[in-house]
């Protein structure tokens, strides 16, 4: 059974449609990755299943537990078990990095300092930053700002993890960072994660099965192998970053030579 | 014409939507407030911030508008060979009124817009919802500290405006002008009533930081998460809490000293 | 930890501030506060009437300032007005005939007892009681009282 089951979700903010009847299953243990064009609503997904936003039809099940019809208390509870990884990092900006790692630790558990201590150094160890706990957040840079974060979402061992865009702007090293460092926390502590992102080479590299959002439908879905294959002619430029093709160069509207020799026609 | 009129209604709706939000924010928020008393180091944190760093502008202040009342009351009150009643004058002045409006209106400028851009700040970088996603509730650890803290706060800032304000007319009345200093408090003392001035002076600054607090974590709460969206929150903070502040002053003022 | 110790200290400092300040209001501006900040000795004073003579004010000796006003009773029995004053200690060569009148500083100011000195030998103790008094001046009768004199001389 998947850790997380999303079935005919709809969701809308305003007049702009969303979700339009999406179904995904989310495997135990295995690294899947959502990928879409900017604007297909892949950070509005990871909300959705953090029970952050409501869907206007659909079910979102959460280790067996329907996320919108969890009480308050119950959906806290779940949170708990689950990690984020927000794409800015979304540290405090008024703590230490050491206080950001333990702030999951103070505000649910009365741990002694010395043991939270011990907790927080071996998280920050993991992530290769143990050194910079003095630092500010302001002091980090991007990189270092998502590794703190990403050692913040496992301090209380979830089951899961969410990536929202962890590579975009990352220069070549710190990128090389995370995706090892993601593969790595995958592995060693038996973690269900989930990536968004649109950098089809990090992503696929690291993914064991990937979804392909568009228009608010799943496009396709597969193994990395199996998408790189895919006949599909929306599939192909989208993996292979065509410019042009079923996704047009040029916002759709009128004819080029009609809109030149009419001034007074209008898109 | 329609155009005006469907303007007005859709400023009207709106109004309404954000005044709706805004209570309900209030009840999450009182919601939060007795959980607090068990971290009370919460709440000691935005002290320091609200009202402690409060204190230097409203000293300040309370200084120059008691040493201005002193100079401006006894040019009139010499007229009528009245100076004895300056410490009246002062004393009612700034306890019944000066002392709650002014320092309200400038906790709102100096923390009330503060705590806007701040607030403000941690929901457009994520803070906020971050906090939600490690299931912590941010109305609990980011609200309502600050709100108590504001609603603490206040009360006794108005109280060390209005005393600094009297000691500075004292100087300038006694120190410059030449009032007799033992008629100054003894006819202060006789005039001001401890509960009819004082507490209720006291009573109108617990008003005004409920409300200048509760308008300026709203706003920041509410702002838009963008760098222009809690630049209006802020200003709209100092506006809305200005607004409120005299409002409101005019009200109780009418409730409590009217029959009087 | 240093820095939470510090802004705890502040705080406390904050609202101690805060609370003394609403104490100054209480004790220093208002008339919460009963206690006379000079020690001296008590003196009682009947008056027929004494117009707007309040608790705390001031009490005078040719201009100079000698004490003040402590208490304000009614006397049961002859329905005068039982005016405590309460003297610095430094003024206790007070002759025992000394007369005390009510005052009002300027035409709007405030009322104020005078003390005009005696000739006796004998100085004021503790409790004793000033025989000669000198009633407030109302205005409403001085006027009635002129407005019926000069009445009368009309019709003569």
């Amino acid at each position: 059974m998947p850790l997380i089951k999303i079935r005919d979700l709809h969701f809308s903010r305003g007049d702009r449609v969303i979700f339009e009847g999406v179904n995904i299953d989310i495997h135990r243990g295995k690294i899947t990755a959502i990928m879409g064009p900017s604007g297909t609503g892949k950070t509005t997904l990871l909300r959705l299943i953090g029970g952050q936003l409501h869907p206007d039809k659909g079910t979102i099940e959460v280790d067996g537990q329907n996320v919108h019809q969890l009480s308050h208390s119950g959906l806290y509870a779940l949170r708990k078990r689950m990690g984020m990884l927000f794409q800015s990092g979304a540290l405090l900006t008024d703590l230490t990095v050491f206080e950001n790692v333990a702030f999951p630790l103070r505000e649910h558990t009365d741990l002694p300092e010395s043991m939270i201590r011990d907790l927080v150094l071996m998280k920050l160890q993991a992530v290769g930053l143990r050194c910079a706990r003095d630092l500010m957040p302001n002091e980090l840079s991007g990189g270092m700002a998502r590794r703190v974060a990403l050692a913040r979402a496992v301090t209380l061992d979830p089951m899961m993890i969410m990536y929202d865009e962890p590579f975009t702007g990352q220069d070549p090293i710190s990128m090389g960072t995370l995706v090892n460092l993601i593969h790595r926390m995958n592995d060693a502590m038996g973690l269900t994660s989930i990536v968004v992102s649109h950098d089809v080479d990090e992503a696929t590299e690291i993914a064991d099965y990937v979804y392909l959002l568009s228009g608010g439908k799943v496009v396709s879905e597969g193994s990395p192998v199996d998408l790189k294959r895919s006949s599909s002619q929306w599939v192909k430029q989208f993996m292979q970053g065509l410019p042009d093709g079923p996704v047009p160069f040029h916002y759709p509207g009128v004819d080029f030579k009609e809109d030149m020799l009419n001034p007074e026609v209008s898109p | 014409m329609i155009g005006i009129i469907r303007s007005l209604g859709r400023w009207g709706l709106s109004t309404f939507e954000r005044l709706g939000r805004g209570h309900l924010f209030l009840v999450q928020i009182l919601a939060g407030i007795p959980g607090l008393f068990l971290r009370f180091s919460l709440v000691i944190q935005q002290l320091f911030s609200v009202g402690v760093l409060s204190v230097l502008i409203i000293a300040v202040s309370g200084l120059f508008v008691g040493m201005v009342l002193s100079l401006q009351g006894y040019y009139v009150l010499v007229d009528f060979g009245a100076e004895e009643s300056l410490g009246v004058m002062v004393s009612l002045s700034l306890v019944r009124e000066l002392g709650p409006v002014v320092s309200a209106l400038l906790f709102a400028g100096r923390a009330g817009s503060a705590l806007t851009a701040e607030v403000g700040l941690m929901k457009s970088t994520e803070q906020l919802s971050g906090m939600e996603m490690m299931a912590v509730d941010p109305m609990r650890r980011v609200i309502a500290p600050r709100f108590l803290a504001g609603f603490i706060s206040m009360p006794l800032l108005a109280a060390m405006f209005s005393a600094v304000g009297i000691i500075g007319a004292f100087l300038v009345g006694h120190g410059l002008l030449g009032v007799d200093d033992g008629a100054f408090w003894s006819q202060m003392q006789a005039k001001t009533d401890w509960y009819d001035d004082i507490l209720n002076g006291v009573i109108k600054s617990i008003v005004f930081g409920f409300v200048v607090t509760w308008i300026a974590l709203y706003e920041g709460y509410d702002a838009l998460p963008t760098s222009e969206g809690v630049g209006r929150a802020t200003t709209r903070t100092v506006v809305h809490s200005a607004f409120a502040i005299l409002g409101l002053d005019f009200v109780l003022t009418a409730l409590m000293f009217g029959e009087g | 930890m240093l820095q939470k110790k510090s802004t705890e200290i502040t705080v406390g400092m904050f609202v101690a501030a805060g609370i003394a300040a609403l104490f100054m209001l209480a004790m220093k501006v208002s008339n919460l506060s009963d206690f006379s900040d000079e020690v001296g000795y008590q003196v009682i004073a009947e008056f027929e009437n004494i117009g707007g003579l309040k608790v705390r004010s001031p009490v005078t000796m040719a201009g100079v300032r000698v004490g003040r006003v402590s208490g304000i009773s009614l006397d049961s029995v002859n329905y005068n007005a039982r005016v405590t004053l309460s003297l610095y200690s430094t003024f206790d060569n007070l002759p025992t005939d000394t007369s005390a009148s009510i005052y009002t500083a300027g035409l709007l100011g405030e009322q104020y007892i005078s003390l005009e000195a005696g000739a006796e030998e004998e100085f004021l103790q503790n409790g004793d009681v000033v025989e000669l008094t000198q009633s407030a001046l109302v205005l409403e009768q001085v006027i009635g009282q002129f407005l019926f004199s000069k009445a009368e001389g009309d019709e003569e």
